[in-house]
C-alpha cells in the first residue's frame, strides 16, 4: 500500500471572476521512502495541490476527492483535530520563501522544540537536545548557540536547512517541500538539494519534491509527475520521462533546459509559445492544444489518461502513436 | 503558432522565462468603480448623508421655521413633538429662551460645515506644504519637519486651544483659525510619507531630468499623486475639527452665544438634562451624525483609494 | 539599542524644551497679559501696576528664562488666584486625572484587543461588522456629550452610580467608560489590521503545519506580532486622555489637572496654566518614549540590532 494515495483530487477558489478550479482532478501516489517530484509553472496548481495534502487550504477554498489515504486514515473525513496531530508529526512542510517562513517574535529553539512538544509531550530539554542534533545533521555549525539566536540574524540558507531541520524533528513518514530552493542563490540552492536528497535516504522518509524547474528534477527526483492548468498530464520514472516524454508539454519544457556539452554555447533556448488557459470555469478538451505544436482537431475532445512502458502515464491522445501530420512550427528570430 | 526565442540563462531562469501565465484578472474598468462606491454601504451612507447637510446648511432659512435666534419667553422649554405636551409649532422644541430648536439645529449646520471645511482646507496647506517639502527634500529639511511634527504632537490640542481661545477671546473666527493651526499633523505625516515614496518615482525623475523648475515638480507631478491620500485625510481632519469645535464651545471658550453652535447648544441644555434629556439629546445626535457621515465617507474614500478591501 | 535610546531621550529633551518655549510664548504674544489679568473695568494705571508686579514689563525672554529656571527644579511661581504654589496645585490634582487616564486606558486595552482579534479571527461576519460599527460610533460621538448622557442614563434615571465627584471608585467608572471609549477605536482597528496580516503571513502558515493548535498558532504566533504596534498607539492614546481629561472632567466635575487647567483659564491665572500644558505635554513626551523603547524591547529585530 503505497504511503500516500490520491485519486480524483480537486480544488476549487471562488475568485471575482466565478469558480476557480485551481486542480482539477488530479491522481499520484507516494511510496515509502521515495522522492515525487511534482513539476510545473506557477499557477498549475501545485503549490494548491500541497497545502490541500498538509490540510493548509485558504479558508474559502473548497477540497474534494474521490481518495485522499495517508497511511490508509482517509484524510477528507478527518476532524481539523485528528488533522492537527498528522500536521508536523506524521506529515511536514518546507516553504519557499525561509525569509518569512520562521516568526520574527521567537527564538529558533523555541520554534524548532515547540511541534516535538506538542506531538510528543517530551520535555523542554530533551527537544532542545533532538533541535541540536538535526541542526548538526542539516550542516549548521554551532548549533547549540543557534538555538537561541533569532530568524533575522541568519542567512536564506541558513534559515531554510533550519526549516529542514524543523520539519524532520518529529521523523515524519512524509514531508512536502514547496520549491524550498527558489529563494536562494544558486550555489546554495545545490547544496539544499544534495542535504535534502541525503536526509531522505538516511531517514527514510518519502518526499513530495514540488519545483517549476526541470534541471533540478532529474538530480533527485524517483518519479515525476508534470502539472499542467490544474491536471497531472504525465507522470513517470524519472529515467523514462526523461528518455521518453510522452506529453508535448514536458518535451517543451525539456527543450527549454541547456544541457553542458549538447547545447552549443551562443545558441537560443527553446520557449513554449502562448499563455495557459484561464482556470476560471471549465476547460474543455486538451487544455495544452492553443500552445501544442502539433495541436490536432482531435485535441478538442479531453484527452483520456493514455499508459506507457513501466509505470509511464501521459494525458494526450497522441502519446503512444505519432501524430498524423505534424504541422511545422514558423520559426521567428 | 510562433516559436519565440529566450537567450541562454541558467535553467531555471530560462524555465521561468516560459512560465510567464498569470490567472488573468478582469481590467478595472470605470462600472467595476461605480460598483464598488455604491456596493460599499458606508461610503453611500456617508456620501448622502454629507451631501444634506451641505443642502441643510446651504438652504437653512429656506428650511427653518423660525428665526433661530428669536427669544419667545412664554413658550419657554417646549418639548418635541412626539412628547405629549409637544406641538408642530415647534418640532424638536424650544429652549429655555423660548428659541426654536429645529432652527438653531439648521442654522447650526452652517457653522459646524463651515469650521470643518475652512479649518481643513487651512491645516491641509501648512500641513501638506510641510509634508511635501519634507518628502521631496529629505535629509536635513526633512530632520527638521519631522521635529516640528513631533512637537506639535506632543502639545495638548484641547488645552492649548482653550487657553488660546480665552485669551483672545472666542469666536468663529479665532476657533477657525486657532484650529487650523493646530491640526495640520496628519496632512504633514501622510503627504510627507507618500511624497517620500514618490521621490524616486520614474515620472518625477524625468520631470527633473528634462530641468523642470521645482515648484513646477511639486504642483504638478507631486501634488496630483498625493490628492487622493489628502482628500482622505481632509475628511478625517473635518470630523477632528466639527467635534472640537464644540467642545470648545461646550466649554465656554469657543463660540460664543448666541451663535447656534451645536456644542454651545449641548452646554446651554446642561442645566435642564435631567428633567428635559432631548435638550442635550437632538443637538447632540446631530453632532454625531454629522461627524459620523464625514467619517465614513472618508474611510469609503481610503477603501477606493487602496484596492484590497476595508483593512 | 544602546545608542538608540540615548538618541531618543534627547530628541525628547529638546521637544520637551521647545513646547516650554512655544507654549510660553504663545500665551504671551495672543493677548496682553496683564489686561487679562486686570479685568475689563480696571483702570490704565491698575493695569500697569499688574505689569509691573508680576514682571510682565521686562523683556519677554528673560521672563521665559526665569520660568525656565523655575521650572527645571519643579518651581513654576504662585498661581494667581490660589493662595498657593503652582506645584502644590498640581501634586494635589494630579491623582485624579491619573488615576482616570489609567482607569480608561485600561479599559481601552481590555476591550479593543480582544474586540479586534475576534473581528479578525471572525472577518467578514456580524461580529466583525458589530465591532466595526462599535469602532464608528466611538470615533464620532463627542466624549462630552457621551459623557453627560452616561449620567442621564445611569447616574440620573438607573441612579447605579454617582454622576459627580471622586471619593470612591464608583465615581471614576462613567469617567473612564467615557474617556476611554474616545480611545478604543483607534486600538481596535490597529489590533485587526494588524491580527489580518499577521494571519496571513507565512510564519502562521508554518506554525499550523507544525500541527500547533488553533489557540497557540493564534495567541503564541499571531498576537504577539500583531500586538506590538498596538503598545506604541496605547501610549500615545494615553498622552492625548490626559490632554483631552479637561473635557471629562468638567463634565463629571472631578478635581483633577483638567479642571484645574480649564478654572485656571477662565480666571486668567497663566502660571498654572502654563505648567499644566507643559507637565501634560512631558507626560506626553515620557510616554512615547517608552513606546518605542518597548516596541524595541518586543521585536527582537531591534532589540538585537
Amino acid at each position: 500500500m503505497p504511503l500516500l494515495n490520491v485519486n480524483n483530487l480537486r480544488v476549487d477558489l471562488p475568485v471575482e471572476a466565478g469558480m476557480l478550479h485551481a486542480v482539477r482532478g488530479i491522481d499520484f501516489h507516494v511510496e515509502r521512502g521515495e522522492m515525487l517530484c511534482l513539476v510545473g509553472e506557477s499557477g498549475c496548481g501545485k503549490s494548491m495541490t500541497s497545502l490541500a495534502l498538509m490540510g493548509l487550504l485558504p479558508r474559502k477554498a473548497r477540497l474534494s476527492a474521490d481518495r485522499l489515504e495517508f497511511d490508509g486514515t482517509d484524510l477528507t473525513t478527518l476532524s481539523e483535530r485528528r488533522r492537527s496531530d498528522l500536521r508536523g508529526a506524521r506529515m511536514a512542510m518546507i516553504f519557499q520563501e525561509p525569509m518569512t517562513a520562521l516568526n520574527p517574535a521567537y527564538t529558533l529553539g523555541n520554534q524548532l522544540c515547540e511541534g516535538l512538544i506538542r506531538h510528543r509531550g517530551v520535555s523542554r530539554r530533551e527537544a532542545r537536545e533532538r533541535a541540536i542534533y538535526l541542526l548538526g545533521r542539516v550542516g549548521i555549525s554551532a548549533a547549540k548557540d543557534r538555538l537561541d539566536q533569532y530568524p533575522h540574524q541568519l542567512s536564506g540558507g541558513l534559515r531554510q536547512r533550519v526549516m529542514i531541520a524543523m520539519a524532520l524533528m518529529c521523523e515524519p513518514d512524509l514531508i512536502i517541500a514547496d520549491e524550498p530552493t527558489t529563494a536562494l542563490d544558486v550555489t546554495i540552492q545545490a547544496q539544499i538539494l544534495r542535504l535534502l536528497r541525503e536526509l531522505q535516504r538516511e531517514f527514510g522518509t518519502a518526499v513530495i519534491f514540488i519545483t517549476h524547474d526541470l534541471g533540478v528534477v532529474a538530480r533527485i527526483a524517483d518519479r515525476v509527475a508534470v502539472m499542467y492548468a490544474g491536471e497531472v498530464i504525465e507522470s513517470a520514472p524519472t529515467p523514462a520521462l526523461y528518455a521518453a516524454p510522452g506529453h508535448p508539454y514536458t518535451r517543451g519544457l525539456l527543450s527549454c533546459i541547456p544541457t553542458p556539452g549538447r547545447t552549443p554555447p551562443g545558441s537560443r533556448l527553446q520557449a513554449i509559445p502562448g499563455v495557459v488557459p484561464s482556470l476560471v470555469g471549465d476547460v474543455e478538451g486538451c487544455a495544452f492544444r492553443n500552445r501544442c505544436p502539433q495541436a490536432q482537431p482531435t485535441c478538442e475532445r479531453t484527452p483520456p489518461l493514455m499508459s506507457l512502458p513501466g509505470d509511464h502515464r501521459a494525458r494526450c491522445h497522441y502519446a503512444d502513436r505519432p501524430v498524423p501530420a505534424p504541422r511545422q512550427p514558423e520559426t521567428m528570430s | 503558432m510562433t516559436t519565440s526565442h529566450v537567450s541562454p540563462r541558467a535553467s531555471s531562469a530560462a524555465s521561468s522565462a516560459v512560465f510567464g501565465g498569470e490567472i488573468p484578472l478582469p481590467a478595472p474598468a470605470w462600472s467595476r468603480v461605480t460598483r464598488r462606491v455604491f456596493g460599499h454601504r458606508g461610503l453611500a451612507i456617508g456620501l448622502v448623508l454629507v451631501a444634506l447637510a451641505v443642502l441643510i446648511a446651504i438652504f437653512a432659512p429656506l428650511l427653518a421655521p423660525h428665526d433661530p435666534y428669536h427669544q419667545d419667553i412664554a413658550n419657554r422649554m417646549v418639548p418635541p413633538v412626539w412628547h405629549d405636551k409637544g406641538s408642530w409649532t415647534h418640532v424638536l422644541g424650544t429652549d429655555k429662551l423660548g428659541r426654536d430648536t429645529l432652527s438653531r439645529l439648521l442654522f447650526g449646520t452652517r457653522i459646524s460645515l463651515t469650521i470643518g471645511l475652512v479649518v481643513a482646507l487651512i491645516s491641509g496647506v501648512i500641513g501638506t506644504t510641510l509634508g511635501v517639502l519634507a518628502g521631496y527634500f529629505g535629509g536635513r529639511v526633512d530632520a527638521v519637519v519631522s521635529y516640528i511634527i513631533t512637537t506639535r504632537l506632543a502639545m495638548p490640542v484641547v488645552l492649548v486651544a482653550l487657553a488660546l481661545a480665552s485669551l483672545t477671546g472666542g469666536s468663529l473666527t479665532t476657533v477657525i483659525v486657532l484650529l487650523g493651526l493646530l491640526l495640520w499633523d496628519r496632512f504633514a505625516v501622510v503627504s510627507r510619507s507618500v511624497t517620500q515614496q514618490m521621490r524616486d518615482a520614474e515620472y518625477v525623475y524625468a520631470a527633473r531630468t528634462l530641468g523642470c523648475s521645482l515648484p513646477y515638480i511639486l504642483l504638478r507631478e507631486v501634488l496630483p499623486n498625493i490628492a487622493g491620500s489628502l482628500i482622505v485625510v481632509m475628511t478625517l481632519e473635518m470630523a477632528h475639527a466639527i467635534l472640537l469645535e464644540a467642545t470648545l464651545s461646550f466649554l465656554g471658550m469657543g463660540v460664543q452665544p448666541p451663535l447656534p453652535s451645536w456644542g454651545l447648544m449641548v452646554a446651554e441644555g446642561k442645566a435642564y438634562m435631567f428633567f428635559q434629556p432631548w435638550v442635550i439629546a437632538i443637538p447632540g445626535i446631530a453632532l454625531f451624525v454629522l461627524v459620523l457621515a464625514i467619517n465614513l465617507l472618508g474611510d469609503g474614500l481610503r477603501d477606493l483609494n487602496a484596492p484590497g478591501g476595508r483593512n | 539599542m544602546g545608542t538608540f535610546i540615548i538618541r531618543r531621550v534627547l530628541v525628547a529633551i529638546s521637544v520637551a524644551l521647545t513646547i516650554s518655549i512655544v507654549s510660553f510664548m504663545l500665551l504671551h504674544l495672543s493677548g496682553d497679559l496683564a489686561t487679562s489679568i486686570a479685568g475689563p473695568e480696571a483702570t490704565a494705571e491698575q493695569v500697569e501696576r499688574i505689569r509691573v508686579d508680576y514682571g510682565l514689563d521686562r523683556p519677554i525672554v528673560s521672563q521665559y528664562l526665569d520660568w525656565l529656571g523655575g521650572a527645571l527644579t519643579f518651581d513654576f511661581g504662585r498661581s494667581y488666584y490660589y493662595q498657593s504654589t503652582v506645584v502644590d496645585l498640581i501634586v494635589d490634582r494630579m491623582p485624579i486625572t491619573l488615576t482616570l487616564g489609567g482607569l480608561a486606558l485600561a479599559l481601552a486595552v481590555a476591550i479593543s484587543i480582544p474586540l479586534g482579534v475576534l473581528a479578525a479571527l471572525k472577518r467578514d461576519t456580524w461580529i466583525d461588522r458589530l465591532s466595526l460599527l462599535f469602532a464608528v460610533v466611538g470615533q464620532a460621538m463627542p466624549s462630552f456629550w457621551f459623557g453627560l448622557t452616561l449620567i442621564v442614563i445611569f447616574a440620573v434615571t438607573l441612579q447605579w452610580l454617582p454622576a459627580a465627584g471622586s471619593d470612591g471608585w464608583q465615581h471614576f467608572v462613567l469617567p473612564a467608560i467615557a474617556l476611554g471609549y474616545y480611545a478604543t477605536p483607534a486600538m481596535m482597528r490597529l489590533t485587526r489590521t494588524g491580527m489580518l496580516e499577521v494571519l496571513e503571513s507565512d510564519y502562521i502558515r508554518t506554525a499550523r503545519a507544525k500541527g500547533l493548535r488553533g489557540g497557540s498558532v493564534i495567541f503564541k504566533h499571531a498576537l504577539r506580532n500583531a500586538v506590538i504596534p498596538v503598545v506604541a498607539l496605547a501610549a500615545v492614546e494615553l498622552g492625548f486622555m490626559l490632554g483631552g481629561s479637561v473635557v471629562i472632567e468638567s463634565v463629571f466635575s472631578l478635581n483633577g489637572l483638567g479642571q484645574l487647567a480649564w478654572d485656571a483659564i477662565s480666571r486668567n491665572d497663566y502660571p498654572v496654566v502654563q505648567a499644566v500644558v507643559l507637565i501634560i505635554a512631558l507626560f506626553y513626551i515620557v510616554l512615547t518614549l517608552l513606546a518605542d523603547v518597548a516596541n524595541a524591547a518586543l521585536d527582537p529585530r531591534i532589540r538585537t540590532r
